[in-house]
């Protein structure tokens, strides 16, 4: 088996294998639409398959460095930006069939709809959260932004998951048992991050739990991780170049001793 | 196993690191083949995505029920497909999703079946539904039919007027209202394993509603007898209130003079009323009722007073104040 020099494995098929697997769900939903196969009320069936995909993909981007922090994956946090962008692409067409196809661009109709529905409001300030987020998920906006900013500001990805949530639960008429399932597990993530949080601020960074030794230098990681390294690896030039601090956070979650309550 | 070849050309053999790059491609194809399949199965699980609608083009399994006059009652609206009226219901009891009716209730079981008639009348009685169905004759009457959720339909019922039946069972004075109640039968209705109501449903009537022409007993559907998933046997059906008011699989029927308890005004008070009078005026707390997407079509259109029976049924109302009592 070819490995990195460090030791991680390349990985080359994982990007590409996440990204199609995750068009999969939009090839079907288009396929059935256009043969009239997605059941009585078809854009009833759109709107929610494309929400939900949106909040999956939100969660699972944020299950990405817990994954890390419990089982040291650090494969999870290469496909963490990937995953946010898909579910900002699906938050987008599902917004997209709320206002085009289910109210037709009736911009009256859609404004009194977010004025009056507090459960039209959230799910539209999940969705505004999500923007910016997207915006800045380029390596360059981190180099602009400085990592520590571009970091509390991706924190935002949580209220929107929080929103999301609540779009959910006030959306059913009384069986909310999956929108609980998704804030159950949304909960779960936040609790791992808290901890973690907690235990490094203790232990002062070294814990084991950490799993620091088997995540790779940046030098590596860059060619390795391909483009995602690059947040930290920048971030890092920059702060040692501001206030000449200690070792760099290493590799692709390295921020975390930074800042400690993620 | 076969001895390796002596006489094969040197410039055949394949390079080393080519062989090891080759089992490395193979091996990162299945790898990726896998991934994607995982991920799109994974997505396509929670999403039900993948999932296929059960949908007849024609009534198949039920009996005919021939000889229906039509009614002076029923729409000129074009009725909606048979296909949807039989797949898209909200039918808790056999799940919350409106597929799930479809799939799931044919462990329903309709004969024999019995249903009670209570309360303030002179002749109470225990009746089979067979004989229920010899005593009237039987309409049909399309409807449309607004559903609490935004959307709408227009519906080919069989059934016969409730009135005729409540004029035979001699209400006494102190009758004001109808209360009914449906099939409670885990085993029959696997949703009401789970409390996302509580079970069983009941609904009710003011005495009047109960006895307008309009309001039907359905037993049938597009010429037959009506599907499990659309309540069989026995459902009512008022035409200008919101769907939940037509409460399925009726097992007994009591007159009452208190107002009785409604199942979703139970569960949720200030989201849905006793009366449940479709009202563009007044919406929903989380949506707006002043439009609806009438199944099969792609635009909205606007939600009518009364559902569009307001010449025949305002009159029921007058000196009320209908956002009060929505």
């Amino acid at each position: 088996m070819q490995k990195a020099p460090n030791g991680t494995r390349p990985l080359l098929w994982l990007k590409p294998a996440v990204f199609l697997g995750s068009l999969v769900p939009l090839a079907l939903l288009v396929l059935r639409a256009s043969t009239g196969t997605l059941g009585a009320n078809p854009i009833a069936e759109a709107l929610n398959q494309l929400g939900l995909l949106a909040l999956i993909f939100l969660v699972a981007s944020l299950a990405c460095s817990p994954l890390k922090t419990l089982f040291g994956w650090t494969w999870a946090i290469r496909l963490r930006r990937m995953v946010g962008l898909f579910s900002f692409f699906y938050a987008l067409l599902h917004v997209g069939t709320y206002a085009g196809l289910d109210q037709f661009l009736d911009v009256r109709a859609v404004l009194l709809d977010l004025g009056k529905r507090r459960f039209i409001f959230v799910g539209f300030a999940a969705f505004a959260l999500l923007v910016p987020l997207a915006v800045t998920s380029m390596g360059a906006a981190v180099r602009r932004l400085g990592y520590a900013r571009w970091k509390r500001l991706h924190r935002l990805a949580y209220a929107a998951a929080i929103l999301a949530v609540i779009h959910f639960i006030w959306r059913v008429k009384s069986d909310v048992r999956e929108p609980t399932t998704y804030a159950v597990v949304l909960g779960g993530l936040l609790l791992v991050r808290v901890v973690a949080g907690v235990r490094e601020h203790a232990t002062g960074g070294g814990s084991r739990w950490w799993r620091s030794g088997e995540m790779p230098e940046p030098s590596a990681a860059k060619s390795a991780l391909g483009g995602r390294a690059a947040i930290p690896a920048a971030a890092c030039v920059q702060s040692v170049s501001v206030r000449a601090a200690a070792p760099c956070p290493s590799g692709a979650g390295g921020g975390h001793r930074s800042t400690p309550s993620r | 196993m076969a001895s390796p070849p002596q006489n094969v050309p040197a410039s055949e053999i394949t390079p080393e690191p080519l062989y090891w790059r080759r089992r490395e491609f193979i091996k990162n194809s299945l790898l990726f083949a896998a991934t994607t399949a995982g991920v799109a199965g994974s997505l396509l699980w929670l999403t039900k995505g993948g999932r296929a609608t059960n949908r007849a083009a024609a009534p198949s399994s039920e009996a005919a029920l021939p000889g229906m006059t039509p009614s002076l009652y029923s729409t000129d609206d074009p009725p909606t497909s048979f296909a949807d009226v039989t797949t898209y219901n909200n039918f808790y009891e056999f799940g919350t999703d409106k597929s799930d009716p479809a799939r799931l209730a044919h462990t329903l079981r309709t004969r024999p079946w019995m249903v009670t008639i209570d309360g303030e009348v002179r002749k109470p009685l225990v009746l089979d539904i067979d004989q229920l169905l010899r005593w009237f004759p039987l309409e049909e009457r399309i409807y449309r039919m607004r559903c609490v959720e935004a959307w709408s339909m227009v519906v080919p019922w069989i059934g016969f007027p409730l009135g005729d039946l409540i004029r035979r069972l001699e209400p006494t004075s102190h009758a004001r209202h109808v209360a009914f109640t449906s099939l409670l039968d885990p085993e029959q209705m696997p949703g009401q394993l789970r409390r996302v109501l509580p079970w069983p449903y009941v609904e009710g009537l003011r005495i009047d509603e109960a006895m307008h022409p309009l309001t039907i007993l359905a037993v049938g559907v597009y010429g037959r007898t009506l599907p499990n998933r659309n309540g069989a046997p026995l459902r009512l059906v008022v035409p200008w209130k919101y769907g939940f008011k037509g409460i399925k699989s009726i097992v007994k029927i009591t007159l009452t003079e208190e107002q009785p308890p409604t199942t979703w005004n139970v569960v949720a008070p200030h989201e849905y009323g006793f009366y449940a009078n479709v009202n563009p005026a007044v919406d929903h707390p989380r949506w707006s009722q002043a439009t609806e997407r009438q199944i099969g079509e792609l635009a909205r259109r606007p939600t009518l007073p009364f559902n569009g029976y307001t010449e025949q049924v305002a009159g029921l109302y007058t000196g009320m104040d209908l956002r009060r009592d929505f």
